[in-house]
């Protein structure tokens, strides 16, 4: 650890892991090493599910540049959605 | 040195030993064969934790002759892959600096109750375990050489200090009982060669046996064949160095 730049975070919704699909409670946003991204320091999202163990995670490392116009996408999509009357029907449990 | 003409041989496997508050915690013991005496070494593994990139580090100081303990400094995070494991360490905001110095100080005493060493212990750390390794060093009796590559965080602004890490590193360099290889790269940012300086002048103000090494071209982490950051030039010459400083002060 050397930035110790983190925050996490209680999110709702699911993840695919190296077992198949399970359910996210958390996410944890990083600026420190990455594991694999060909940088010293990387944006880190981990959506885990720590009740399950550290094995319960879906990782990505980002750019800087990357993961900006990742949040302005999130960010233009869910307004396109919010437009349309979409996010309602996003509430409803199936 | 190695020849051909040589027998060589060395074991590896998981162990259990006493870490910090008396828990017990895994550790990755390899050796040489052989009944010694040798000198040995405790290698505190870098952020990316527990990882192979470790494991073979110990099984390549065991090769160069020293009993070799790694201890997992994550175990109390859970089990799973290293990567997994450490991202769960990361998202807690690291390790406690007592719990990491408990854990490599148990390791250091594994290794004095072996009837085959020398009676030379030396610690070993990169990136968060090159900080963990001298906190370590300065803080416990029972240290002959640290070698500390490129670690993070030994020089910190007080409002980087917090509860886990409630003491800058630095500030125990009046402590250092033992002499201290120290290995950078120029273009790493933690640490920055400013910072890499401020600690070679607390190293000369309390006169320490030191040595540091910085490398051109090469940032954080250069060692590490696994990763982009590998300079193999500056990493060949950085492992020499190691060897050298080891025997000189372990042998």
């Amino acid at each position: 650890m050397c930035t110790m730049i983190v925050e996490k975070i209680k999110i709702e919704g699911s993840g695919k892991g190296k077992s198949g699909w399970f359910k996210l409670e958390g996410a944890n946003v990083s600026y420190d090493h990455p594991f694999n991204a060909p940088y010293e320091h990387a944006l880190n999202i981990d959506f885990v599910n720590e009740s399950k163990g550290p094995s319960a995670r879906v990782a990505v490392e980002l750019s800087e540049d990357a993961a900006r116009e990742l949040i302005k996408t999130i960010t233009a999509v869910l307004d396109r959605a919010k437009e349309g009357g979409h996010l309602e029907s996003q509430r409803v449990k199936v | 040195m190695y020849t051909t003409d040589m027998y060589e041989g060395i074991t590896a496997e998981t162990v259990a030993i006493t870490g910090a508050n008396g828990d017990m915690i895994h550790a990755y013991y390899a050796r040489p064969l052989g009944p010694g005496p040798y000198p040995a070494m405790v290698l505190a593994h870098h952020m990316p934790g527990w990882d192979e990139w470790y494991r073979e580090a110990a099984f390549r100081f065991a090769n160069h002759g020293y009993v070799t303990i790694m201890p997992n400094l994550y175990f109390r995070a859970g089990h799973g892959t290293p990567e997994d494991v450490a991202a769960k360490v990361r998202a807690d905001g690291g390790l406690p600096d007592d719990q990491a110095v408990g854990d490599l100080t148990g390791s250091m005493k594994y290794l004095r109750a072996l009837p085959n060493i020398n009676g030379k212990i030396g610690i070993f750390g990169t990136c968060s375990g090159g900080r963990h390794a001298y906190l370590t060093a300065c803080r416990v009796d029972g240290f002959d050489a640290i070698v500390d590559c490129w670690g993070g965080g030994v020089v910190m602004p007080p409002d980087s200090l917090d509860e886990k890490r409630p003491v800058a590193p630095i500030d125990y360099t009046k402590d250092l009982p033992c002499p201290i290889l120290g290995i950078f790269g120029n273009d790493d940012s933690h640490p920055t060669p400013e910072q890499v300086n401020e600690h070679e002048e607390a190293l000369k103000k309390h006169n320490k046996n030191y040595e540091f090494h910085r490398y051109d071209g090469a940032g954080h982490g250069f060692f590490y064949y696994i990763y982009k950051a590998y300079r193999q030039e500056q990493a060949t010459d950085g492992w020499e160095k190691v060897w050298s400083f080891l025997e000189k002060n372990l042998g």
